[in-house]
């Protein structure tokens, strides 16, 4: 069932949910965070509508720099800027920030432990038509094993939201990456988020018995899609927990190992390369602290492809079907 | 004191023993004498750390000194050592950052930390990383080794400063080696698009890298164009010549509504005859008996005079 904890929207799993690309969020959160803390500037490398930063350049026109097509450069003038007081936000698509500038980020922001913010849209085969040049599937794994900065995967539009307003509070490099296009907004306002908290959305029965129940951590919009194989599991007789687990870097250990110990096994999901991603930091957890049996969604070390994001989610094994068989297949073992 | 001639001239420094002037060098007034001077006993700063850490660049930090003297003691840059976090301070970020043995000399030198810290360089638990780290040590902007990254973090430095209203000058010390990177294109087209008039660049074109020289490697001239067609405001000085560098330095000061980019011509492995203009010394420290014939050779200026103690 869900957490009714979770404030998610009451017709979660109707037609009528709204959809809202990510994206968006990002752009209005700028614009609300730039309303209130004027240390904030934004830096785009010539994707401003794209990535929705075009909000904010014609709300704050002198707190908005255009770097041109040139993320390397990007990085490194928003470190200097961060230097001087600044709270910079520099966008791009995932594969080009952090995909390009990777060492960049590594020396000037997180080295320097300057408090940059890297908004990486596009994520994820869900980009679509552009192809696999463009499908960020890496992204989680790169930024992760930087020292100094914070991980962050908002699972919808208001989330995103909430994460762009929220890293402005950290005095610290902060990543977080969001889609393209649209998917279900099924968070709310009163929805808990926190960083560095893992927040679950779905509890198994009052009764239900540990060998028949299994952890699902999700991030990203496919939190949706683990939410729907939870219910469908529920119907069959099998109970699950589903964790949004938004924050990669801190990730939430407690959370993941005390729900670990009431589960059977545990099944990741996400939509990235499942070596490094965020079932890895998972697994690394887990393996540690309450070695469990696990299964992962994500990409098999592979490109993405062109095509609509709806066959890319069913041709790369992303859907809710894909979950419950992962599931299936922990309970089976 | 405007000339010195006939004699050599003995020059106390702080927490420094002995200075030696040539007597052969025709020097204008006794400020820049100090300031030879100083970059002497700079020199032999330079050799004793590397001689200690056993491993650094030589060539690249011996040829720079008087770049960094002059920025820092010439009375051209708004600091306080002893203050080194001051907001109204003028920045510096080093970009080159293997040329950490010549910009801790000058810093301690100035008084930003201990003399006698120098010799930890490149030592397990040291604030003198091998190359400078922002977090270790005050007095260094930001942290640099990868190439091609300071000039862009001198930008949004200088950039932030004119958002605030602030007067501070921005100057990035890089030198000619780092011009293959990409990223210091984008950054000079970025500096030349928002008229960072308050943004200076000291190139040392010391003509050698790693691999080789510079023109062999990837060349670079016409460099001054390069810099002027992306719209800079380019000087050429002598490298070695304090007061051509002080001169300079003042004059991007008034330049307007441009970036202004400072090409100092120098000699690597300055002062030192087995170093100078081998690039084989880019990236190598002294030995012992090559450490003690560098300093013979600073001391004296390579026999162009002789120490009063001697």
């Amino acid at each position: 069932m869900i957490n009714p904890e979770a404030k998610l929207v009451p017709n979660i799993f109707e037609s009528d949910i709204i959809s809202k690309p990510p994206r968006d969020g990002f752009g209005e959160g700028l614009v609300l965070a730039g309303e209130y803390n004027e240390k904030i500037v934004a830096l785009c490398a010539d994707l401003t509508d794209s990535v929705r930063m075009k909000m904010f350049k014609e709300r704050f026109p002198n707190r908005f720099f255009q770097i041109g097509i040139a993320e390397q450069n990007m990085a490194a003038v928003a470190a200097g800027l961060a230097a001087a007081g600044k709270i910079p936000f520099i966008a791009s698509y995932a594969m080009f920030s952090p995909g390009r500038n990777w060492e960049q980020i590594r020396t000037t922001a997180c080295y320097n432990d300057q408090p940059v913010k890297i908004a990486g849209a596009h994520a994820g085969v869900s980009v679509g038509p552009d192809g696999a040049t463009h499908q960020a599937l890496e992204d989680i794994a790169i930024m992760r094993v930087l020292p100094n900065i914070l991980v962050e995967v908002p699972c919808d539009s208001l989330q995103t939201q909430k994460t762009t307003l929220a890293s402005v509070e950290i005095n610290k490099p902060f990543y977080f990456r969001f889609g393209r296009e649209k998917t279900p907004l099924f968070t709310t306002e009163d929805t808990p988020f926190e960083i560095g908290k893992a927040d679950i959305y779905w509890l198994p029965k009052p009764e239900a018995k540990k060998e028949n129940t299994v952890m699902i951590v999700a991030a990203g919009p496919l939190v949706y899609n683990a939410l729907l194989a939870a219910k469908e599991l529920e119907a069959e007789g099998i109970d699950t927990y589903v964790i949004n687990n938004h924050t990669i870097k801190p990730m939430d250990q407690k959370t993941l190992i005390n729900v670990a110990k009431r589960c059977c096994g545990v099944v990741t999901v996400e939509e990235h390369q499942k070596m490094g991603g965020m079932g890895s930091a998972v697994s690394e957890i887990l393996s540690q602290h309450h070695p469990i049996k696990m299964e992962f969604i994500g990409i098999s070390d592979r490109f993405g492809e062109t095509g609509s994001p709806d066959e890319l989610m069913a041709y790369f094994g992303l859907e809710a079907v894909d979950i419950k068989e992962a599931v299936l297949k922990i309970i089976k073992l | 004191m405007d000339t010195i001639n006939g004699k050599i001239k003995k020059v106390s420094t702080r927490k420094s023993k002995k200075v030696c002037v040539p007597e052969t060098v025709v020097i204008k007034n006794s400020r820049i004498s100090a300031l030879d001077s100083l970059s002497c006993q700079i020199r032999q700063d330079i050799i004793n750390m590397l001689l200690e850490a056993k491993s650094g660049h030589s060539a690249g930090p011996l040829g720079v000194v008087e770049q960094y003297v002059a920025l820092y003691f010439g009375g051209v840059l708004n600091h306080r050592p002893g203050e080194p976090d001051w907001a109204e301070r003028d920045k510096v970020v080093l970009s080159n950052g293997h040329y950490a043995p010549a910009f801790y000399a000058v810093l301690a030198r100035a008084g930003y930390f201990p003399l006698e810290e120098l010799q930890t360089l490149r030592k397990f638990g040291s604030r003198l990383q091998g190359h400078p780290h922002r977090k270790k040590l005050l007095g260094i902007e930001a942290s640099s080794g990868p190439l091609g990254e300071g000039l862009s973090q001198a930008i949004g430095l200088a950039l932030a400063a004119k958002m605030d209203g602030k007067k501070s000058q921005i100057y990035c010390l890089t030198s000619d080696g780092e011009q293959d990177e990409g990223q210091v294109w984008e950054a000079v087209l970025l500096a030349g698009k928002l008229k960072l008039d308050n943004l200076t660049a000291i190139l040392d074109r010391n003509n050698i890298q790693i691999d080789g020289y510079t023109e062999d490697v990837m060349p670079l001239e016409p460099l001054k164009e390069k810099y002027e067609a992306f719209n800079w405001h380019v000087l050429e000085v002598d490298g070695h010549n304090i007061e051509e560098i002080i001169n300079a330095i003042s004059h991007a000061k008034a330049i307007y509504e441009k970036p202004v980019l400072i090409i100092c011509h120098s000699i690597p492995g300055k002062d030192v005859d087995f170093m100078e203009w081998k690039f084989e010394w880019h990236g190598l420290p002294p030995n012992k008996e090559q450490a003690q014939i560098a300093l013979n050779q600073l001391r004296t200026l390579n026999g162009r005079i002789i120490s009063e103690d001697s």
